[in-house]
């Protein structure tokens, strides 16, 4: 199905199913345990031997010699593998550095070998024994001291890395009001609750993997490409993930390792990454150096907006974008983004949760706010006087919706914004000096091809098959809710199987895209279905009407079921998209408030509460939205006050790789989450006329954390992650 | 009231018990660097309950508890999060209190009663914890679910045995099920995901508790 032109009037809108808050089918499953992730399938190859990862020492070189005359003689080891045995392999087109290291080395914990063992106590003991020597070569590990002789970024795809509308310079330097400031981010990680893992099975030259992955085609592709072999002969199954937030976008070491320890022990083999080598031999979200400058009249209206950012990546990687949003979320004449690339030589840089906004934004919502502060505005007032309709680089573009000023407005009515004092460390409850912050949300809606395949079977259940991945964010439910609706049935009538690469090609979960691509395809497959069954029973199809679990047309009603009697009935599609994305600027918006307490005499950050308020189009199940949106807020309030991979500067690494290293929020942190979602559907976007949320609710979130901060205490700090340090020496004194 | 003290007794334990596990390791490589690699593994016999059904094993001595469940047994609704204590997804119930099963030996429990997620109820028949987990939506990609039920069936039983948290404003008086009580004693179960404020919704649901 193509779709592009506006949606109409479709099924989806009877909002039977569709819309409803439904549980989540899977949940008994997850709460019982008996969902089952990569790591414990034991039963689909027998015999598994384990593998246990060997990672590098150094971040960059050579490996000089590797001895592994100890390891092999340890008890029941059966093979080690390293570069040297594995043959010649290729790199996948997602990856940067190789999965598989040596004898050159790109980055710390790059993986150089695998021992495989009878089992994982002889695996993890022998690996200890691999005797590895590095000639170790000097690196680049510090954005800060390389970010002036880093050049432009070069443009991913069709999305150019230096923009400018009008004349910046000058609109800039004559502004009555302007702000010039920079501001950082770290390196974060995604640190899921799952490590990264896979079983490898090898049928001849047929290699079956189960894996976590949230993208099945691309890794198809990547794991064929690594290992020099047809796509055809790789299949890969990832019916549960243990959680992605972008690091189980591509395949990863656990996955080629496992492919290749099988193929050398000639027997299946799982490997899992140890949680310590998850931050330094996975991808993890760049740090970033930004400086925003704004200029406006007295009256608040923006005339000049530029916006810069640095960050590194090994070479041949990407910058992290976190101008994106600056293109798009506030009007103004004159205005210039860019970005700018350095070399180096950390683990790789590449996406997590909104990758881009989220940085960018906690980066250009403290500017808004200081800005406000400046025009003597009220932060809410500032940004709605700044709204736009259309593109601000090309006013003939409008937004297919764009309801950020509402958000705003009703988000401050909703958290009591009014009773904010605009003076900031002047409100005090007991030791705590208590602050308001607000900022927007803002995160492009992506579209991507996305199919399926709906079969009805005899007994009346209608059975979608995808290779569609749920990372928690809800697919199973969401793809169940609307193939019910689609057929006018009960959601317990519906069986959905996902994660599976001899299931028809899906968008996959990323990008926030996933939700609204994904159940268009089932949309469109259930649409062929519908025209099958219709066909099968010889009803007219114009008027044929799916509902209760019937088909009806005129005074005819035959149940779902009687069309499958003689044989399954299969509607299969892949929905397509047009140019409504470039006709309309596609985007979700939204506005995050925050009231923090911060102690008065320590400077520890509480929060106290948080509101978000989002306008994301139809929301297809409002309880696993709000799951998706309160989970963002709090991995954004992570990164506001915790989340920060520590570099040795000397050695190239993150020191503290592992979750009592790398702090994340834990329960006593995060206090109760409200969300709201404006009721709104967006004919451009899809036949659901849904968008994404996954990612919106991360997006600004933590400069509304900064900012509250900031109205507690009077203390502005622009470098993340605002800790108790940064605080301390400047709060007021304590009466 | 024999609880709180009992508790105290155990940290310490668990301290000394890991400094020894931290010292046996190195000295293993090593000795195994040495030489005598081809010293076979020291397998050892344990048998304990788990969810009601007495178990045999005959074990490598470094399996945990927690491998023993997932890879022994299959029961794989106990989960590797970080093999470290550092992230509470391997939680059960053993003798009744609430343990991370990666950091304790499977050898150790000789004659104990385990409970895991399997044995708190089935998709048919759910616990009510469990119950209010997928009525709350208490989880997203579920894979720190288990450990959090676990864990929270753990804290209620805490708290009506009168053991104070950090957050206990009286040691010695019975503490309440507050909302920040269930926060604090809940803080050794990460939620990647973000989960937190609807795993307090259904905790507090279960506690009987207005949310």
């Amino acid at each position: 199905m193509k779709f592009d032109t506006p949606a109409t009037t479709n099924p989806i809108d009877q909002l039977k199913v569709i819309g409803q808050p439904l549980d989540r089918i899977d949940g008994p499953r997850k709460v019982t345990g008996t969902a089952r992730y990569a790591y414990e399938q034991h039963d689909v190859a027998p015999n598994q031997a384990y593998g246990h990862v060997v990672g590098s020492a150094i971040a960059k070189g050579k490996i000089v010699s590797m001895d592994l005359a100890a390891a092999r003689r340890a008890p029941g080891v059966l093979t080690i593998v390293t570069a040297q045995s594995a043959g010649k392999l290729g790199k996948g087109k997602y990856n940067t550095a190789r999965l598989l290291g040596g004898p050159d080395i790109e980055h710390y914990h790059q993986a150089v070998a695998l021992v495989v063992a009878e089992t994982f106590e002889q695996a993890r003991a022998a690996a200890q024994l691999v005797k590895v020597r590095y000639a170790e070569a000097r690196g680049a590990f510090d954005l800060a001291a390389v970010k002036d002789r880093a050049p432009d970024a070069k443009p991913e795809g069709e999305s150019p890395t230096q923009t400018a509308v009008g004349d910046f310079a000058g609109a800039f330097a004559t502004a009555p009001v302007k702000l010039d400031q920079s501001y950082s981010t770290p390196d974060q990680a995604h640190a899921m609750m799952e490590p990264h893992a896979s079983i490898a099975a090898w049928d001849g030259d047929k290699l079956t993997l189960w894996t976590s992955n949230q993208m099945i085609a691309w890794s198809v592709g990547d794991m064929a490409k690594t290992l020099g072999i047809p796509k055809e002969n790789v299949r890969l199954v990832s019916p549960f993930i243990g959680g992605g937030f972008g690091g189980k976008l591509f395949i990863r070491a656990d996955a080629l390792l496992a492919a290749l320890g099988a193929r050398a022990a000639g027997r299946p083999v799982k490997v899992a990454l140890t949680r310590p080598m998850m931050f330094n031999n996975t991808t993890h979200r760049p740090a970033t150096i930004q400086r925003i400058r704004i200029g406006a009249t007295p009256d608040g209206k923006i005339t000049a907006i530029g916006h810069e950012s640095w960050s590194g990546d090994l070479k041949g990687g990407g910058p992290e974008l976190a101008t994106q949003q600056t293109r798009l979320l506030y009007a103004g004449a004159n205005r210039m983004t860019s970005l700018k690339l350095a070399v180096l030589d950390l683990p790789e840089g590449n996406a997590m949760r909104a990758p881009g906004e989220a940085p960018g934004l906690m980066a250009l919502e403290i500017a808004m706010d200081e800005m406000a502060e400046k025009l003597g505005l009220d932060p809410v007032e500032f940004r709605i006087r700044n709204d736009t309709q259309v593109d601000p680089e090309k006013p003939q573009r409008p937004f297919s919706q764009r309801r950020l000023v509402e958000c705003l407005r009703i988000g401050a009515e909703r958290f009591g914004w009014e009773k904010r004092s605009a003076t900031p460390a002047s409100v005090r409850d007991g030791k705590w000096l208590v602050g308001l912050g607000v900022a927007s949300a803002f995160r492009n809606n992506l579209v991507m091809k996305s199919g399926a395949r709906a079969t009805l079977g005899r007994n009346g259940i209608v059975t979608v098959q995808s290779d569609m991945t749920d990372i928690g964010t809800g697919t199973y439910t969401i793809i169940a809710q609307t193939a019910a609706e689609m057929m006018g049935l009960a959601i317990d009538k519906v069986k959905v199987e996902l994660g599976d690469s001899s299931f028809p090609v899906s968008a996959g979960s990323g990008g926030q895209w996933g939700a609204n691509s994904a159940t268009s395809g089932v949309y469109a497959a259930c649409v062929k279905l519908r025209d099958a069954v219709v066909q099968k029973l010889g009803f007219n199809s114009g008027d044929a009407v799916f509902e209760g679990g019937a088909v009806k047309s005129g005074n005819r009603s035959v149940p779902l079921a009687v069309a499958a009697r003689e044989g399954d009935i299969v509607g299969e599609d892949t929905i397509e998209f047009g140019n409504l994305d470039e006709t309309h600027q596609q985007s979700t918006f939204g506005g995050h408030f925050v009231e923090v307490g911060v102690e008065a005499a320590t400077g520890e950050v509480r929060l106290r509460r948080m509101l978000a308020v989002c306008a994301a189009g139809r929301i297809l199940n409002p309880k696993s939205a709000r799951s998706q949106v309160i989970g963002a807020m709090t991995m954004g309030a992570g990164a506001a006050l915790m989340e920060d991979l520590v570099i040795d500067k000397r050695r190239g690494f993150f020191v503290n790789h592992d979750l009592a290293g790398y702090e994340v929020p834990v329960h006593a942190d995060i206090p109760h989450q409200d969300v709201v979602f404006l009721d709104e559907t967006d004919p451009m976007s899809s036949p659901m006329k849904a968008k994404g949320v996954g990612e919106l609710g991360i997006c600004g979130v933590g400069a509304a954390v900064a900012n509250a901060i900031y109205n507690a205490t009077g203390v502005r700090v622009r470098h993340y992650p605002i800790t108790l340090d940064k605080l301390l020496d400047r709060l007021p004194s304590v009466s | 009231m024999h609880f709180p003290s009992d508790l105290a007794a155990t940290r310490r334990d668990l301290l000394i018990g890991t400094a020894a596990a931290v010292a046996t390791t190195s000295s293993s490589s090593r000795l195994a660097a040495q030489a005598p690699a081809d010293i076979g593994p020291v397998i050892a016999p344990v048998s304990f309950e788990v969810n009601g059904a007495q178990r045999e094993f005959s074990l490598d001595a470094r399996t945990t508890l927690l491998d023993a469940l997932r890879e022994h047994l299959h029961l794989n609704g106990t989960k590797k999060g970080c093999d470290h204590g550092q992230c509470g997804a391997c939680t059960v119930l053993v003798d009744g209190r609430r343990i991370n099963s990666c950091l304790t030996l499977a050898v150790m429990h000789q004659g104990q009663r385990v409970t895991t997620i399997e044995g708190l109820g089935t998709p048919d028949n759910l616990h009510p914890m469990q119950a209010a987990f997928v009525k709350h939506d208490g989880f997203q990609c579920g894979y720190c679910t288990p450990g959090q039920i676990c864990s929270a069936v753990g804290v209620l039983d805490e708290i009506k045995a009168g053991v104070p948290s950090h957050v206990s404003a009286d040691l010695t008086a019975t503490p309440e099920g507050s909302e920040a009580e269930i926060r604090e004693r809940m803080s050794g179960n990460i939620c990647r995901c973000g989960a937190y404020s609807n795993i307090v919704d259904a905790i507090t649901d279960v506690s009987g508790r207005k949310a």
